[in-house]
């Protein structure tokens, strides 16, 4: 029972760090119906940028995050802006494309700057050494802590952000109804642009913890590409359309796996997350958070 | 306030509006007529901007509307309650509401709206938390005309208000129209199929067929016009 639990302490965390990456491609499919297949290399790049200030220029952890997360409110917009909008009203499947190219860019760009073949640590923002219970070692550290908080803050903001504001509901609405919105005075552009920059800066935020974890790296391909896997697999989960539904499949995803990681084997890690997918979806499958009624379309 | 001059708007090769020309004065009610496919909606969206037309000219007290942003139109003056009702149905009541005086940026005023359109809708005063799903067909149809009056609008463009509505309903909301031309100046553009209720309400009214207008006058007078009722309004 001990180890079970702590099992579930330690999937706490990478469960939030999912949940992070799920809300980043929710919100752009909630506003765009466009899987951003991009996210798991704009989080790539954004968090090599934090890498490098940190271990090459030696800045300090919390300045490399707003960097890294500020970059990645840029290049969410300017993606946006400039590669997805000239293809948004065309066929469904070329801002697909788009994004995939642009992923591939991305990696690209990262391998001929930092490099391909080697891989980099990224420091933790604290101890990721676990609290331990008398004599009891737990598999959760101040670190895991930290992420926690981090992630939980920044679901925070959001939901503030898209509920409590004027700016929220203007963005909902030109999510939900964009000629209504226009209609009623809504600069629907302007607003698809700050969705992008703002899911980028939620990823950015995203890559930068899940580097700093005890088993995180930095590579242009590699562990940015599993992450995306997982986030996306926690936002099915949770229905795509609901921030609520991406934050429950992110930590859900993170339990399961620590669990069979533990009591099956770590070789098969992503098989687990496609029998949880394909579990979900077969009881139900508009993913759990999935609304009553049909949208119209 | 509102002139249109001979407007065409195209859809590929189907010429939807095809030399449209409507003059509009203020505090009246002016009904646009005519079978489905005869252009009503286009002319609608063409005159708020959802829709460019190819030649013509749209002037609103003095704007070039042909040139202004469909965002833009809004802060004009111009209120549009689009076909099927457009409220958004994710969100509450309230919130409807809201985004309709958002631009405006005005906490204030902002809460005078509501309160009027609330006094206007006692229906929607109780469910303003709501989610708009559990609406029923009339209540969504006060909410997109209440949405519409929260951005205090001199002209307002109503595409099918009584489009699946009980009789009553539809009374009700021809009635609200009087009222508000009557008492606040309203300037209100009526797109209806429900040629007997909109000529009830409505000072002229034109019909349009296959893009064209076939006739137009003082609503008393098509209403009268025997002809005209059977080849185009169908009662």
């Amino acid at each position: 029972m001990f180890r079970f639990v702590n099992l579930a302490l330690g999937g706490v965390s990478n469960g939030m760090i999912f949940a992070a990456v799920a809300l980043s491609l929710v919100m752009i499919w909630r506003s765009t119906r466009i899987v951003n297949f991009a996210q798991g290399g704009m989080l790539m790049f954004t968090t090599f940028i934090g890498w490098d200030l940190v271990q090459v220029h030696n800045v300090n952890y919390w300045a490399a995050l707003a960097v890294a997360t500020l970059s990645g409110l840029i290049l969410g917009g300017v993606s946006e802006r400039v590669l997805v909008r000239p293809v948004e009203n065309g066929p469904p499947l070329n801002p697909v494309i788009v994004t995939l190219g642009l992923l591939i860019a991305l990696q690209a760009l990262a391998g001929m700057i930092w490099g391909n073949s080697q891989s980099h640590s990224y420091p933790p923002a604290y101890d990721f050494r676990g609290y331990t219970v008398g004599s009891r070692h737990l598999f959760f550290a101040p670190n895991d802590l930290f992420i926690v908080i981090a992630v939980a803050v920044v679901v925070v903001l959001l939901y503030l952000l898209f509920q409590r504001t004027a700016l929220g509901l203007r963005m909902r609405a030109a999510a939900f109804s964009p000629e209504v919105a226009r209609l009623l005075g809504v600069k629907v552009g302007q607003l698809l642009t700050l969705g992008w920059a703002v899911s980028a800066a939620v990823g950015a935020i995203a890559g930068v913890l899940a580097a700093g974890t005890s088993t995180g790296y930095v590579q242009p391909t590699g562990p940015f590409d599993a992450l995306l896997v997982y986030g996306f697999t926690a936002a099915v989960i949770g229905g795509l359309d609901s921030p609520a539904g991406a934050v429950v499949g992110g930590l859900g995803l993170g339990l399961v796996l620590s669990w069979a990681d533990s009591y099956i084997s770590n070789n098969i890690e992503p098989m687990y997350a496609l029998v949880i997918l394909v579990a979900v979806l077969m009881v139900r499958p508009n993913g759990l958070f999935a609304r009553a009624t049909a949208r119209r379309v | 306030m509102l002139q249109i001059e001979d407007v065409v708007t195209t859809y590929g090769a189907v010429r939807a509006l095809d030399g449209v020309s409507l003059d509009v004065d203020r505090a009246t009610i002016t009904a646009v007529l005519g079978a489905n496919g005869a252009g009503k909606t286009t002319l609608l969206r063409t005159v708020n901007g959802l829709i460019r037309p190819r030649s013509g000219r749209i002037v609103y007290d003095g704007h070039d509307l042909v040139r202004t942003p469909v965002e833009r139109v809004v802060r004009l003056g111009v209120a549009h309650v689009p076909e099927g009702r457009g409220v958004i149905t994710e969100l509450t009541v309230e919130e409807n509401l809201r985004l309709g005086a958002l631009w405006r940026r005005d906490r204030k005023q902002m809460a005078t709206s509501m309160g009027e359109v609330y006094d206007l809708f006692r229906p929607l005063a109780e469910r303003r938390d709501r989610s708009v799903d559990t609406l029923s067909g009339g209540e969504r149809q006060m909410l997109a005309v209440g949405r519409a009056l929260m951005s205090r609008p001199q002209l307002l463009l109503l595409d099918e208000p009584s489009l699946g509505l009980a009789p009553r309903i539809t009374a009700q909301i021809m009635a609200t129209l009087r009222t508000l031309r009557d008492e606040q100046s309203l300037t209100v553009v009526l797109v209806e199929q429900n040629a007997r209720s909109a000529l009830s309400v409505a000072d002229q009214a034109i019909v349009l067929n296959l893009g064209r207008v076939v006739a137009s006058g003082p609503a008393a007078e098509l209403a009268a016009d025997e002809k005209l009722r059977h080849a185009y309004l169908g009662f």
